[in-house]
């Protein structure tokens, strides 16, 4: 798949952003006042800038409110009628807090289910998906929503939940690589089944049927930007995860809180590259490629 | 809506047979420009007399090899197209409606107006049947030329799609293929039709037929059977050097 800029920028920094109204919703931390006003513009400006992010990859964002009719079908649909409600749940939430130091639980605790629900429905466009093999599997839900609320616990300072989180996540993310390196070929979707051909022999792509490129070989096919996908699988999990976990464990100081968080931003963004760049989409076996 | 219709007793769809494709493009060129010049945003070009030129295509012919365990390989053309498969999954995740299967004849068609230009109906579908138009933002897919096969402005022979009007090998057939009396269905059960990746679970209603087996060469020369192998006994030069390398370590017997 094409890893688009937009895409990776919105999953990673929306994902941290509702981890952080989750945290703030449980009342993980419970700022009041002016204090409250920044934590909160800091999730705002991830969940929501990551959300803005993601409606430049659309052909007419202007007609983006019809997104919200088709939830009985569409993960999409879902998605973004959970992140909005989450937004305008947490956005009176942190009203009480910074303006009338109250902390309305109920509103909060809703909020935070909602913030799990949008990371969620966020991981399902994807896991849907029969046509990628690689991310059909529970672990892309289970990894958006540990990377979600690990971030999340980064970014509001909780260091143990932190460490916890991590750890788990990086466990995860290395068996959905390792299990899902071999999913399209254990999917039976092969050349012979895409071309219905095999009852005949072997079948090699032989021409295709354009000189230049298209849509389809833009969007699904992504050959080239794997050579490089082990060292970058090792840069992630070690920028992503091992670096914070070390910064963490040392004493405290904000400078390495602030170095936790740009290396932990930087692994993930790796990480997500990788989850687009990687994925196969059986329609390449058209092309003879993957 | 999104959701899909129960199927229909008429489903409306092409039988392609890869026997007879001869690969000459002119179903493209001619889906090109009937959906180019008719019904919804036309199909784009982008940079078409440049050096990269792209554009968007409702229709595509690939040309695939095939070999067999013995005998010569073959070669086969492969249009492809939107199948308007029973199960299409690009309908159910759009999120804006704009995706639809229609109930009274089957045909996956887009509301252009609705469409966002998300993407996701061509993500989830594996067959590669739906371009998102680069100057319009809309996805284009295969309407089955539902503004011909209806339309009573056009004379008879012409309602029906315009690749399969325009095919000049006959491989291309439109017909209902929920009536197991038709045309097509016929053709399907004699020639033994298939799914392209049945195990995708899509449905397709659209169905290809495989190339017809080969002949074999018969053996046609009558003195053939009557001339001796070479002699097995040779002498002379050749002979020697025959035996000289066949005992060398590794020579062929």
């Amino acid at each position: 798949m094409h890893p688009a800029p937009s895409v990776i920028v919105f999953t990673v920094f929306s994902g941290i952003g509702f981890g952080m109204l989750f945290w703030l919703g449980l009342g993980a931390i419970v700022p009041t006042g002016f204090g409250a006003f920044i934590w909160f513009a800091i999730a705002y400006l991830f969940a929501v800038g990551g959300l803005l992010a993601s409606t430049f990859h659309l052909g007419h964002p202007e007609r983006a409110v019809k997104a919200f009719s088709q939830w009985k079908t569409s993960w999409l649909s879902r998605e973004g009628i959970c992140a909005v409600a989450t937004l305008f749940i947490m956005a009176i939430y942190g009203a009480g807090l910074v303006f009338a130091g109250t902390r309305l639980g109920l509103l909060g605790f809703l909020g935070a289910v909602g913030s799990l629900g949008t990371v969620f429905t966020t991981a399902m466009i994807y896991a849907q998906l029969k046509t990628v093999p690689r991310w059909k599997h529970w672990t892309t839900p289970a990894l958006f929503l540990t990377l979600s609320i690990g971030g999340g616990a980064l970014m509001t300072g909780q260091i143990w939940l932190t460490i916890i989180l991590f750890l788990i996540a990086g466990g995860l993310q290395f068996y959905a690589w390792t299990s899902g390196d071999t999913r399209l070929a254990a999917s039976g979707t092969n050349m012979e089944t895409a071309t219905g051909l095999g009852h005949i022999g072997k079948v090699r792509a032989f021409e295709p049927p354009h000189t230049g490129t298209n849509y389809l070989m833009r969007e699904f096919i992504h050959e080239v930007g794997r050579k490089h996908a082990q060292q970058l699988r090792i840069l992630a999990l070690g920028l992503g995860f091992v670096v914070p976990v070390i910064l963490l464990l040392l004493p405290f100081s904000h400078l390495l809180a602030v170095l936790a968080v740009l290396s932990h931003l930087t692994g993930m963004l790796a990480l997500r590259w990788l989850f687009f760049a990687q994925a196969e989409h059986v329609v390449g076996l058209y092309y003879g490629k993957r | 809506m999104t959701q899909l219709p129960p199927p229909s007793t008429k489903k409306l769809g092409l039988v392609i047979d890869l026997d007879t494709c001869v690969g000459c493009h002119a179903c493209v060129i001619s889906c090109k420009g009937w959906n180019t010049e008719n019904y919804g945003a036309p199909l784009s070009d982008q940079d078409p007399y440049g050096g990269d030129p792209t554009g968007t295509f409702l229709n595509r012919v690939h040309s695939y090899e095939v070999q067999p365990d013995a005998g010569a390989a073959q070669l086969i053309h492969f249009p492809k197209s939107c199948l308007h498969c029973e199960d299409a999954p690009c309908v159910t995740v759009c999120p804006t409606g704009a995706s639809y299967k229609r109930s009274e004849d089957g045909i996956v068609l887009v509301n252009e107006s609705d469409c966002i230009g998300c993407g996701l109906c061509a993500w989830a579908c594996p067959y590669g049947a739906r371009e998102l138009d680069a100057a319009e933002g809309v996805m284009k897919k295969c309407t089955l030329c539902v503004d011909r096969i209806y339309n009573e402005n056009l004379p008879e022979e012409d309602r029906q799609p315009a690749c399969v009007r325009t095919c000049p090998a006959g491989a291309r057939h439109f017909g209902d293929l929920g009536d197991a009396d038709s045309d097509v269905s016929k053709l399907v059960a004699e020639r033994g039709g298939f799914d392209l990746m049945p195990e995708q679970g899509t449905k397709p209603v659209n169905k290809y037929l495989p190339p017809r087996p080969k002949d074999e060469m018969p053996e046609f020369d009558v003195l053939a059977p009557y001339l001796e192998p070479i002699a097995q006994d040779g002498k002379g030069f050749a002979a020697w050097l025959d035996k000289a390398l066949s005992a060398l370590p590794g020579g062929a017997k």
